[in-house]
């Protein structure tokens, strides 16, 4: 009885899950059924975005999807372009994407303004005078697998974008004409911020586009890379602001925060920068016997003097917390020891010894009750260890006189 | 018999010594048992429960860090005067957060992160909300537990 | 004073009728020859046996036995509690004596043959008891949930589970759940503190009843009517009282200069940090599992070594009924195999450690 239900079941076929435009188009059709090399456009474009929005082949190629025969289909009079031109792939992108009457329908917040944005940036500029070398906007988004920039697969996904942008400005060959370097790419991968964007997947790290901007990418100019930096490094910034580097870096044409720190390979600062040896920051300025130099040298031994402090109150809490003592009260106090440290570091920016004082005293103070914690815990373990003879030598005495009187029960 | 005196005397002062012996070895194992059994000053471990501070300590559009078992905790009373604690540790890379009375609500120092009187995570990098723990007021303590 | 205790005495002998029992203590002897010192053993077993269970009732006033706070409330025992310090390392320390004493015990009543008869079922009882010992020292490892005790117990049931047929059962009622989680911790103390006292109190009474019912037995190379006897009250007892001392100064030392740690809290989501080892006591069966290889004639290495530890525990319960009296001049099999097994056990449980 149920037999027939059962074998229409299993023989009617399946519909696929693509938008119905798309299982309709003779382009998807055929290059299908052609197979390898052929349905690679197919094949990547299955998760394209457009494609999900219901766009198909001829949104952009143009052509006929109604039509089997390929003539008819990929008829250049019916509009079919196979591959448009570098300047037309633009302003065919920006035909829609730059339309908010049309891109309200699929997105009332999509931004309109990328292409306006392109022709100010350097390879906007470039593609003008007709340089075919420059990024359009196919080479960073891909063309027929285009995904949002929030998909973790999506070639301008934050933790992506540095290897995008590395497609063209680390080679050596491609960038041979314009004279700028190759290795910005290696160097930020090796910098705090491209460690946290990608290897911990930190995603408020900054990427290429975070400092040089999405589509007018343009270096940041001279005055303008600190306040970049600015928008999460805010108390540097601030201090920096009020600080006496400011007018005198702008008046040698000297970049905030970068002439220090680098722009690319941004390592973690270390106290070594700070101070007067060869090997530090602040000499390559400030010439020996110059107030900045003084200032330099005293700000080192301050900081230095306070991370010694500390380290030398952790390593007596440690030791006794090894042997078995209480003291974690002393090890979390020690903790707001070295927020003061981080502080101090931090203060730096304002180029004023004195500003650190405070700083560096509060943390002097805590270190110095640690100390006294860790100094009272290895009492009390002296104090242990004096119960633990008291008690070893009434025990040890009673065994004596046990075997004493053994000794005696056994002569008896 | 006076042969026999030292033994006995001898015997007497040993069988004395191990009777003393036998009571002072007890004694230095009762000692701490007993003081074991006795309940401690503090009477439960601060891990999971803690007085944060005195009702009197703290004003409205206020913040207050405290320890909680090893890690800072963030004490606030809003400008409405509801008393909120949450985790003083930035979701972020782990600064210890802080009260800002100008923008009443919680700020992160180190890169700029904010949170609002919920905790929640509203700009900059951190990408989750503050943890946050229930407080109680107990006669004029205020008093966080975990969970 | 004296006529007022002999009062006492006749009032409880009426009822409990308790003379019987000092008749027995003040008759009990003890055989003395070269060997005599491996009968202090037994006493210093049960005399551990007995601060464990002390410590144990003690720590149960401050013990909390959940995930969530098992952790702290040991850490707030070590820091807080007056003294918690101390009664924490000797109950961690005197774990490890007990299952040493234990184990010597049983490897001398191998060796002089204690087993024989009528002696079986006292060997019996003691064969259990020195499994629920390990049982014992298994279970309390988890309770302070620290980092090492979680990876051992997830280690060790992961073991239990490779057993044919009943393995997954058992790993299912050991942990009390798929994964080791609050809910193994909850079942551990379970087991540590209400069904293993439980049980080893039968076995243990029973086993005490029959050595006083037995007495001590002389190893083979004494003749029992000859050789001279020493009284166990007051004679024997006073030289228990000296190990019994010199063990509490042990465990004293132990305590105040190496404290049992803490460790880090347990954390299920973490990874195994390396060298996970368990204690000493089943080191050399897990090392044994190391260098086993993974297939024997086309079987599961692992299931073997398994089975062949089973086996093992098997045959030493059942020793009293397959080990043959000795034939005049010959020693016979049993302290070759003893031997070989004693040597195993060291030479395994030092290569764990070398590495």
């Amino acid at each position: 009885m149920w037999q027939p239900l059962l074998l229409i079941i299993l023989i009617s076929p399946v519909q696929a899950q693509a938008a119905p435009k798309a299982a309709q188009s003779t382009c998807i059709r055929c290059h299908t059924d052609l197979g390898n090399p052929f349905d690679a456009p197919v094949k990547a474009s299955a998760q394209d975005i457009h494609f999900q929005n219901g766009l198909s082949c001829n949104s952009c190629h143009g052509g006929d999807p109604t039509r089997d025969k390929p003539e008819e289909a990929m008829n250049p009079a019916k509009g079919f372009v196979r591959q448009p031109a570098r300047k037309q792939v633009v302003t065919l992108c920006a035909s829609c994407h730059s339309n908010p009457d049309y891109m309200r329908k699929y997105n009332p917040q999509a931004r309109v303004d990328q292409y306006s944005e392109y022709l100010t940036s350097v390879h906007g500029k470039k593609l003008q005078t007709g340089d075919p070398n420059v990024a359009i906007c196919i080479d960073c988004h891909g063309h027929h697998g285009i995904l949002a920039a929030k998909n973790p697969n999506s070639s301008v996904y934050a933790p992506n974008v540095a290897a995008t942008c590395g497609r063209c400005h680390s080679d050596p060959q491609r960038m041979k004409s314009y004279g700028i370097p190759t290795d910005q790419q290696e160097l930020y991968t090796k910098s705090v911020h491209g460690e946290a964007l990608m290897k911990n997947r930190d995603l408020a790290a900054p990427t290429c586009n975070s400092c040089h901007g999405n589509h007018g990418a343009t270096p940041p100019g001279v005055d303008s890379v600190a306040n970049v930096c600015g928008q999460c490094h805010v108390m540097q910034w601030d201090l920096f602001n009020q600080s006496p580097h400011r007018k005198a870096f702008e008046d040698r044409q000297l970049k905030g925060c970068v002439t220090c720190h680098q722009n690319h390979e941004v390592v973690q600062p270390s106290d070594a920068m700070l101070g007067a040896e060869d090997s530090a920051t602040c000499p390559i300025c400030h010439e020996k016997g110059s107030a900045g130099y003084a200032a330099a040298q005293e700000m080192k031994s301050a900081i230095v003097g306070l991370q010694g402090r500390l380290n030398s109150s952790s390593q007596l809490l440690e030791g006794a917390q090894r042997a078995g003592m209480e003291v974690s009260r002393p090890i979390y106090q020690l903790a707001e020891g070295r927020d003061r440290l981080v502080l101090a570091r931090v203060q730096i920016h304002r180029f004023n010894p004195a500003m650190l004082k405070k700083t560096i005293m509060e943390g002097d103070s805590i270190a110095g009750a640690s100390e006294q914690s860790g100094m009272q815990a290895l009492a009390d373990l002296a104090y242990r260890r004096k119960g633990l003879a008291v008690s070893a030598v009434i025990l040890l005495c009673m065994i004596g006189l046990l075997l004493l009187k053994i000794r005696r029960l056994k002569s008896s | 018999m006076i042969a026999a005196e030292p033994q006995t005397s001898r015997r007497n002062v040993l069988n004395y010594l191990l009777g003393t012996g036998a009571m002072a070895t007890l004694a230095a194992i009762l000692y701490p048992v007993i003081k074991f059994m006795i309940p401690p000053r503090i009477v439960e471990s601060s891990a999971s429960s803690v007085v944060a501070a005195k009702v009197t300590e703290i004003k409205p559009n206020a913040g207050k860090i405290f320890k909680f078992g090893s890690k800072p905790g963030i004490l606030i009373q809003t400008p409405a005067g509801e008393y909120r604690a949450f985790s003083a540790v930035c979701t972020h890379l782990d600064c210890t957060v802080q009260y800002r009375t100008d923008e009443k609500l919680i700020w992160c120092a180190c890169h700029n992160g904010r949170y609002d009187l919920t905790g929640k995570n509203i700009s900059g990098p951190p990408p989750r909300p503050l943890e946050s723990f229930t407080v109680n007021v107990r006669g004029d303590e205020i008093v966080v537990t975990r969970g | 004073m004296m006529a007022r205790l002999l009062k006492w005495g006749d009032w409880l002998e009426e009822r409990l009728g308790w003379r019987a029992a000092q008749e027995l203590i003040e008759h009990k002897e003890v055989p003395v020859h070269r060997h005599t010192i491996w009968y202090y053993f037994g006493g210093m077993t049960l005399f551990l046996f007995a601060i464990q269970v002390c410590t144990g009732i003690m720590l149960l006033l401050y013990y909390r036995p959940s995930a969530e706070t098992a952790f702290e409330s040991v850490q707030f025992i070590m820091t807080e509690v007056q003294f918690g310090w101390l009664i924490r390392s000797i109950h961690s320390w005197a774990a490890n004596l007990m299952i040493g004493a234990a184990f010597v015990h049983m490897f001398s009543a191998l060796f002089l043959r204690s087993f024989r008869r009528p002696r079986e079922l006292t060997w019996v009882t003691g064969a259990f008891l020195l499994f629920l010992s390990l049982c014992f020292g298994f279970s309390g490892y988890l309770l302070p949930w620290n980092k090492l005790a979680f990876f051992a117990t997830k280690v060790g049931t992961d073991i239990a589970g490779v057993v044919p047929l009943v393995g997954p059962f058992m790993l299912r009622f050991l942990r009390g759940g798929d994964e080791v989680t609050g809910a193994t911790l909850t079942r551990f103390f379970g087991f540590h503190v209400a069904i293993l006292p439980a049980i080893a109190t039968v076995f243990l009474s029973v086993h005490l009843y029959l050595v006083q019912k037995h007495g001590m037995s002389s190893p083979p190379f004494v003749d029992p009517d000859k050789a001279p006897k020493m009284k166990f009250i007051p004679d024997f007892l006073m030289r228990d009282l000296v190990g019994w001392l010199a063990a509490v100064t042990v465990l004293a030392v132990l305590a105040a200069i190496f404290p049992w740690e803490l460790g880090e809290k347990a954390d299920p989501f973490a990874p195994a940090p390396a060298g996970i080892k368990p204690e000493w006591y089943f080191v050399y069966m897990f090392q044994t599992l190391k260098y086993i290889p993974s297939k024997i004639f086309g079987m599961d290495g692992e299931i073997l070594g398994i089975m062949s530890f089973g086996l093992l525990g098997l045959l030493l319960v059942i020793t009293p009924f397959i080990s043959s009296e000795p034939r005049r001049g010959r020693r016979g099999l049993l302290p070759i195999v003893g031997i070989l097994v004693l040597v195993y056990i060291i030479v395994l449980s030092a290569l764990a450690y070398r590495t």
